[in-house]
């Protein structure tokens, strides 16, 4: 239950996230927002970038195997919750992040970088409720 | 060329996850747990991520915003709503109550499909799952709203 915290690695880790967020902006001039992005390998489909989109969600996969080639992963994630837990809440995370246009990395790093009064709110909105469902689930339940 | 240069960005964005540990469950619902507040095991870790991550694209966006288009795109595609509304409110709502649950938003859903796993796999199968049914919903809104 309880996890290390590390403060150094965890401000390199989101600086690491920061930068891969502008270089997409940079290149390709869009936001790094992975609902975003994972939601329109679904249709309607407007536009031709989806390559882009593909190559995209290809390196958030292959992150794991090339840490673990160099050395810098430990071991794979702790997923404590079981399978129909794990089906109701990955469930509600994507309809939920669809409807109200982002997650975190959307919202919460480059809608707040961008100083977006929305992703303030959705950012507020989606961290709260977090708060609200893990108190349930680790001492209501 | 765009293209591997996409692929870079999403592996430094995975890399970023991995090496912060915000594609740790535990981690994010250490976070979480404000109860822990009072008994000492609350977890500062997405807190201490979410600022190295912002502070950067802070400042990068405004460098990047500076030239007149992306290197290999015509524009920048930017969201151009400005008004909070219930929509986005009961999303990011939902959005978060899954969050608490498993510790899970979707760049780490992703990310961990790497490491393998039927339970990644099965998160990652609902995730998508939700993002279909979230997006039929609202093209047919937009549809019969028109």
């Amino acid at each position: 239950m309880i996890s290390d915290f590390h403060p150094i690695p965890a401000l390199v880790g989101g600086a690491m996230i920061g930068l891969a967020s502008v270089m997409l902006m940079a290149f390709a001039g869009r936001i790094a927002g992975t609902s975003g992005i994972a939601q329109r390998l679904f249709p309607p489909y407007v536009d031709n970038v989806m390559p882009g989109r593909i190559a995209y969600l290809a390196g958030l996969i292959a992150a794991p195997g090339a840490m673990m080639l160099a050395g810098l992963a430990k071991s794979g994630p702790q997923i404590d919750a079981g399978l129909p837990l794990l089906l109701f809440a990955g469930a509600l995370v994507g309809f939920g992040s669809v409807w109200g246009n982002g997650c975190t990395s959307g919202h919460g790093v480059c809608g707040i970088a961008r100083l977006s009064i929305r992703s303030f709110a959705a950012a507020g909105t989606f961290t709260a409720a977090a708060m609200v469902s893990t108190y349930i689930v680790r001492h209501v339940l | 060329m765009p293209v591997f240069i996409q692929f870079l960005c999403g592996l430094l964005f995975g890399a970023g996850l991995i090496v912060s540990d915000l594609a740790n469950p535990p981690t994010l619902l250490g976070f979480f747990d404000i109860a822990a507040l009072a008994t000492g095991g609350w977890d500062p870790t997405l807190l201490f991520g979410l600022i190295g991550a912002v502070g950067v694209t802070f400042v990068g966006y405004r460098i990047v915003f500076a030239r007149h288009r992306p290197i290999y795109a015509e524009r920048f595609e930017l969201p151009s709503a400005t008004k909070i509304d219930a929509r986005l409110l009961t999303g990011a709502a939902l959005f978060g109550l899954g969050w608490g649950i498993a510790g899970l938003c979707p760049s780490p859903a992703v990310t961990v499909l790497g490491f393998g796993g039927m339970k990644a796999i099965t998160y990652a199968t609902a995730l998508l799952g939700g993002m279909f049914l979230a997006r039929t919903l609202a093209t047919h809104l937009a549809a019969r709203a028109v």
